[in-house]
């Protein structure tokens, strides 16, 4: 124990003094890694802030891991090792919520580490709701929602326009692509079977909402293929390998708008979810400061609104959307394509973080049963 | 040289005849130093082995610190249940006089127990990593725990408050510290500055028997101070805690005895704590305020069921069981799954195993019987899957198998089957073992090679010269012998598929998964690593049977990898 603790203190001593040595101003680390899903949508984090945030302090190097997917598992595993390499990560909400819960995330202050909105307003007022844990600092806003083929719908038949057109296999034959998780398959299955919007999670409780929302699934069951990964839909879309399919509304756009498929949105009963960052707990003094250096910009109102130039994922400021302009190559306006824009939002849901919390593994061990059978 | 000539009798040295003979008159054998032959002789051979020993050493070290004791680790998981008893260490013991059959909730001392314990945890943010690791066997304690590390706070606030108004000065820390601490502590305290270690907090005499819960509540609060936060008591006022615990001590002892640092003020809240119009809150009703249910018997029966350091529930989980208070039972019908993919992961294993022997079983013959040049074209053929990517190779059966794919295409194109009834061939067991016999093809025809080309032409020849025919001559004379390559070929193809899970999850559908699909959805999003562990220590457990079983009826000997 001595031992590993004096080992310990000259590590930090020299990582310390290494820092010293290596610092320009202030005392922060001038090395960053930052951790995101990759593609297109760390594509955009790159082009909205990480690119002017490096142009404004050219001493700062940043490296990217492509490991948001297995954040969790890596967080741990890593502050059980006592040796934590990330300095910022890119997860989604209820992962915030997890890792927070486990202790693997620092715990935030909107008030002091986030900017406030160019009016004023405080950021804790900005983001409002959005900030669901202690731990999370929200970026955007996307949704889980359906496309379709526009070519394979019936003739003589309107296009899909509401969620229960999904378990309309009369009406609408052909595949349909879901997420191979109990999350919104659910409560759209318990939408379709009659049960109010606002009662979904109540009956979702209890046993016998859990069977009657599998039993609507099983109507389907036949013609559904299940997706793990959000590239899945994409391509069973653009292949005709389905008629409709589940996914996050950034990929549909992409099928959509840059690669020109027949695919149409069906905003309808989309669910709403939050993506955005958490800074590990233990690190090091210089590294959490250059941290929240960086994280205080990135979050800022216009560096949010800059970042919907790239991708159609909605800012989660509420002072960023009136900023929100046109795609940074296609040139088309962004607002129409947003999950939040009022057209599209007739019908959501939010996500419910605290529901899942509790009954994730006690629903997602029947639904895995369920979807072996 | 002269010696060897002389007369053994006349030279008296011991000489092999000598030796035996005097070994058989006078006991044991000696060596030329005069120690016992056979002595010498092991100790010679110890030599030998600890000078091997030393010299794979540094490959041991290597295997035990990065491979086994990594593993060990993890597979210990399965049964490491410490996380209970270390966030609440009093209700565990409280609870151990709670009778759970009587279906009653337990008493109030059990309250009292979690208030504190569930408190001190929430100070340090273990409550709801507990929360996490009981929400995996009794649904809703994750945000019952969460909840409580919040709401648990409002309970010494209503004292708080009252003491407050009493005296502002209870709402400040210098007067517990005066107080609590004792002179010398108090007087390193104030002489520290901010960067040096905290001076260690020590209770002032007596004060323990005076008002115990409180001092023990302060010296934790202390403790938390000095190690975590690093601030200083002087400037931090005491947890809520500890305001009920100084409630708890007034309404129950007395406290005139004591003449130490405030003793007014003590006395002036002794006489507020008497009178009538004292508000005080029931830690029980507390707890219900909180979350009704903490008010449910089986929250408390959870709590004591995994109580102990370690547990078999994992392991019970893991064959579809559960833990109940009458024993291990199991799960609902509709909950079982992992008996189901144990099964199919060992049969489809099998199939992939066999049609992985059906398929490199030639090509491993045409290899070892080519020309060396056609046999170097083939060999770069089967090894180019090798040196592609397995993401890719698996990706590129999709396109292939899929029903909007190139064979359903090309049966469409031939009239072999009609437009609007494609075969399905992907997202199913099918296609999982279509495309894992390809990938895991290469592993059965190199040991097969290997072995085959040692086989010698000439004893085929020499059969048929003796009138044998093709096939007899390959069943008896050639088959046997690339036995050998068949069995390394099968256990390799088999240990490998049993723990593959990339292609079964892009391939496989909700039929063609397997066990590690589980596994790795547990390590990596649901984060029960325990229950991981226990899939992972059951599948170990098979792969060694089955290895073992291989062994007794095929005999390991007749493996051979060249």
């Amino acid at each position: 124990m001595k031992l590993t603790k004096t080992l310990l203190a000259t590590t930090a001593l020299t990582v310390a003094a290494a820092g010293a040595h290596a610092e320009s101003h202030g005392n922060m680390a001038n090395d960053m890694t930052l951790v995101s899903w990759g593609g297109a949508y760390q594509a955009s984090q790159d082009n909205a802030y990480v690119k002017p945030y490096v142009e404004m302090h050219p001493d700062v190097s940043v490296s990217w891991d492509e490991s948001s997917n297995e954040a969790v598992a890596k967080l741990r595993a890593m502050n059980e090792a006592g040796n934590i390499t990330w300095d910022l990560v890119d997860v989604v909400a209820s992962d915030a919520i997890r890792l927070c819960d486990e202790g693997l995330a620092l715990e935030i202050d909107p008030e002091e580490d986030l900017a406030a909105a160019p009016d004023g307003t405080s950021a804790e007022d900005d983001f409002g709701d959005l900030l669901v844990s202690d731990c999370f600092i929200p970026q955007i806003v996307y949704s889980t929602t359906f496309g379709y083929r526009t070519d394979m719908v019936p003739e003589g038949v309107d296009a899909p326009s509401e969620i229960c057109s999904v378990f309309d296999l009369e009406t609408y034959p052909g595949k349909r692509a879901l997420e191979k998780r109990p999350i919104n398959n659910m409560e759209w299955a318990l939408l379709c079977d009659g049960v109010a919007k606002e009662d979904v999670y109540d009956v979702l409780e209890t046993e016998e909402g859990q069977d009657r929302a599998l039993a609507k699934l099983d109507t389907i069951k036949d013609d559904v293929i299940w997706w793990s990964a959000g590239a899945d839909t994409p391509q069973l879309l653009a292949d005709g390998e389905i008629f409709m399919g589940s996914t996050y509304n950034g990929r549909l756009f992409s099928v959509i708008e840059e690669q020109g498929q027949p695919v149409g949105m069906m905003w309808d009963a989309q669910v709403f979810d939050l993506d955005g960052w958490i800074i590990p707990a233990g690190l090091d003094d210089a590294a959490l400061a250059r941290v929240k250096d960086f994280v205080k910009y990135a979050t800022d109102t216009q560096r949010l609104a800059d970042q919907a130039k790239f991708i159609s994922y909605g800012p989660a400021r509420l002072s960023s959307a009136p900023l929100v302009g046109q795609h940074a190559s296609l040139g088309i306006d962004m607002a129409p394509h947003m999950p939040t824009d009022p057209a599209n939002a007739k019908n959501t849901f939010l996500y419910n973080y605290e529901f899942w919390a509790d009954y994730r593994d006690d629903i997602d061990a029947k639904f895995q049963a369920w979807l072996a059978k | 040289m002269s010696e060897a000539t002389n007369d053994p009798a006349q030279t008296g040295g011991p000489t092999p005849e000598t030796a035996l003979a005097a070994a058989d008159q006078k006991g044991p054998m000696l060596a030329a130093d005069g120690t016992p032959l056979k002595k010498s002789l092991a100790r010679a051979l110890r030599r030998q082995k600890l000078r091997a020993l030393m010299l794979i050493a540094p490959l041991l070290l290597f295997v035990l610190v990065t491979f086994i004791a990594p593993i060990v680790d993890m597979l210990f998981r399965s049964v490491e249940n410490q996380i209970v008893s270390d966030t609440l260490p009093r209700t565990v013991v409280a609870l151990e006089d709670w009778d759970a059959d009587t279906g009653e909730l337990p008493g109030d001392a059990v309250f009292q127990a979690a208030y504190e314990d569930i408190f001190y945890a929430a100070e340090r943010k273990l409550h709801t990593r507990l929360g996490t690791r009981l929400n995996y066997e009794m649904t809703g304690v994750s945000s019952l725990f969460r909840k409580s590390g919040r709401g648990l706070d409002d309970i010494g606030e209503v004292y708080q408050d009252q003491f407050k108004d009493v005296d502002r000065a209870w709402d400040k820390a210098p007067l517990w510290a005066e107080m609590m601490g004792s002179d010398a502590w108090h007087a390193q305290a104030e002489a520290w500055t901010k960067g040096e270690p905290l001076p260690e907090f020590e209770l002032r005499a007596g004060i323990a028997d005076v008002l115990p819960r409180t001092a023990a509540a302060y010296a934790a609060f202390a403790e938390f101070q000095r190690v975590e936060e690093e601030k200083s008591l002087l400037k931090e006022e005491p947890w809520t805690l500890v305001h009920t615990a100084l409630y708890q001590d007034l309404a129950a002892g007395d406290v005139s005895g004591y003449t130490g640092p405030h003793a007014a003020e003590l006395a002036e809240l002794d006489a507020l704590v008497a009178s009538p119009d004292f508000e005080t809150v029931d830690i029980r009703a507390a707890f219900e305020d909180i979350d009704e249910d903490w008010m449910d018997p089986e929250v408390w029966t959870t709590i004591k069921m995994y109580s102990p350091n370690y547990t078999s529930g994992y392991f019970l989980n893991a064959v579809d069981m559960q833990k109940t208070p009458e024993g291990a039972e199991f799960r609902d019908e509709d909950e079982r799954i992992y008996g189901l993919l144990f099964k199919r992961t060992i049969f489809m294993s099998l199939v992939i195993t066999f049609s992985c022997i059906m398929l490199a079983y030639p090509v491993a013959y045409l290899l070892a019987n080519l020309s060396a040049r056609s046999a170097n074209m083939l060999m770069i053929l089967v090894l180019l899957p090798f040196w592609t990517s397995l993401l890719v190779r698996t990706s590129a059966w999709k396109v292939m198998l899929q029903q909007q794919g190139v064979i359903n295409d090309v049966l469409v194109w031939l009239g072999l089957v009609g437009d609007a009834d494609r075969l399905v061939m992907i997202n199913n067991q099918f296609g999982t073992i279509v495309a894992m016999t390809h990938i895991l093809l290469p592993f059965m025809i190199l040991p097969m090679y290997s072995v085959m080309a040692t086989i010698p032409p000439s004893y085929t020849r020499a059969a048929k010269s003796l009138g044998a025919t093709n096939w007899t001559a390959f069943w008896r004379v050639y088959f046997p012998q690339s036995i050998p390559g068949i069995g390394a070929g099968s256990i390799l193809v088999y240990i490998l598929s049993i723990g593959y899970y990339i292609t079964p999850e892009i391939v496989g559908g909700t039929t063609g998964t397997f066990i590690s699909n589980r596994i790795a959805y547990h390590i990596s999003s649901s984060l029960n690593w325990g229950l991981a562990a226990a899939l992972g220590t059951i599948l170990l457990a098979v792969v060694l049977l089955l290895y073992w079983a291989y062994d007794r009826i095929v005999g390991i000997d007749n493996v051979k990898l060249g």
